[in-house]
């Protein structure tokens, strides 16, 4: 089953990339752009009996690596479900 | 002492880690493949600065997974001492050794420079060769070296006086432009609740003879030197 993750600074986390990009995007005329967040996409295939079983295996999977606790969210979309 | 220094794949300063205890301070010092399982009878692990596995996924992330971990985990577990430098201090705060993360620079670039750093408490295993106020001069190299950890911990911290370390200027005052990556209350180092594992940005051991433009990296090998309380 194909899984997608999102990994997000947590709120109140100093995220200078999203600040520097939305410099950026000031810099360019896009006055209305804010709160600019910089994560990371990651996709992965999970071979599992049940839509339930990859939603299981791919929290455990974020929780143990893919997003770390202290400074990132995450949310996870599973394929077909 | 007897030091094991742990070597990951992508690690840098783990043979400026042995020089600087073995060929500098006459210590007992070895490397610890990052595979091997034992920590062979270390007193003292260190974890040096580098871009263990590239620095793939988050600094840290991945080597913190490597076999070797599980016995510096028990180790420290134990009370035995662990200290992380750069990528060292990543690795330990990934391996939920030491509070908080390292995140990237505010500058968003990699910096190399001489930084100062104010001892905060001088009573860990760490620095008891120094003295509360001292001002040590080290270098730091790191593109990922901005503390954050959530705000009720960090007070949390500041009361049992596990910030151990914290960028100042020359003079020992706290000023904005001496925080060069921007951490949170200008944190450089952190010890756990237990004070026998403790993280920091700079590099003492690339601050060990004059030649390299100060000794200042010594107290803090010193300090370790000197065994558990």
């Amino acid at each position: 089953m194909q899984v997608k993750v999102f990994v997000t600074p947590r709120k109140g986390i100093l995220d200078p990339q999203g600040r520097a990009i939305e410099g950026s995007l000031a810099s360019l005329g896009f006055k209305n752009a804010s709160n600019v967040k910089v994560g990371r996409y990651i996709t992965l295939e999970i071979a599992a009996a049940s839509a339930q079983q990859a939603r299981d295996e791919a929290r455990r999977m974020c929780e143990q690596l893919l997003a770390n606790p202290v400074i990132e969210d995450f949310r996870f979309e599973v394929e077909g479900e | 002492m007897k030091w094991g220094v742990v070597r990951f794949p992508g690690s840098l300063d783990d043979g400026d880690a042995i020089w600087a205890l073995a060929d500098v301070m006459g210590q007992e010092a070895f490397i610890l493949w990052h595979k091997e399982e034992s920590i062979r009878g270390a007193e003292c692990v260190l974890l040096p600065g580098g871009f263990s596995y590239g620095d793939y996924l988050r600094t840290g992330a991945i080597a913190r997974f490597s076999p070797i971990m599980k016995s510096v985990a028990k180790f420290a577990a134990d009370g035995g001492l662990v200290i992380g430098i750069c990528n060292g201090f990543q690795i330990l705060c990934e391996a939920h050794l030491l509070p908080g993360a390292l995140t990237r620079n505010r500058t968003l670039s990699f910096i190399c420079e001489r930084v100062h750093v104010r001892v905060e408490n001088a009573s860990t295993p760490f620095t008891r060769a120094a003295h509360n106020g001292d001002v040590l001069r080290l270098p730091i190299k790191h593109g990922e070296g901005l503390y954050v950890a959530p705000e009720d911990e960090l007070r949390q911290m500041e009361e049992r006086g596990q910030v151990v370390l914290r960028y100042v200027d020359a003079s020992g005052r706290e000023s904005d432009d001496a925080n060069l990556n921007g951490s949170t209350r200008a944190i450089a180092g952190v010890a756990n609740e237990r004070f026998n594992v403790f993280g920091l940005m700079p590099h003492p051991e690339h601050a060990v003879e004059p030649m390299l433009g100060g000794t200042d990296g010594l107290k803090i090998f010193q300090s370790i030197a000197q065994g558990p309380r």
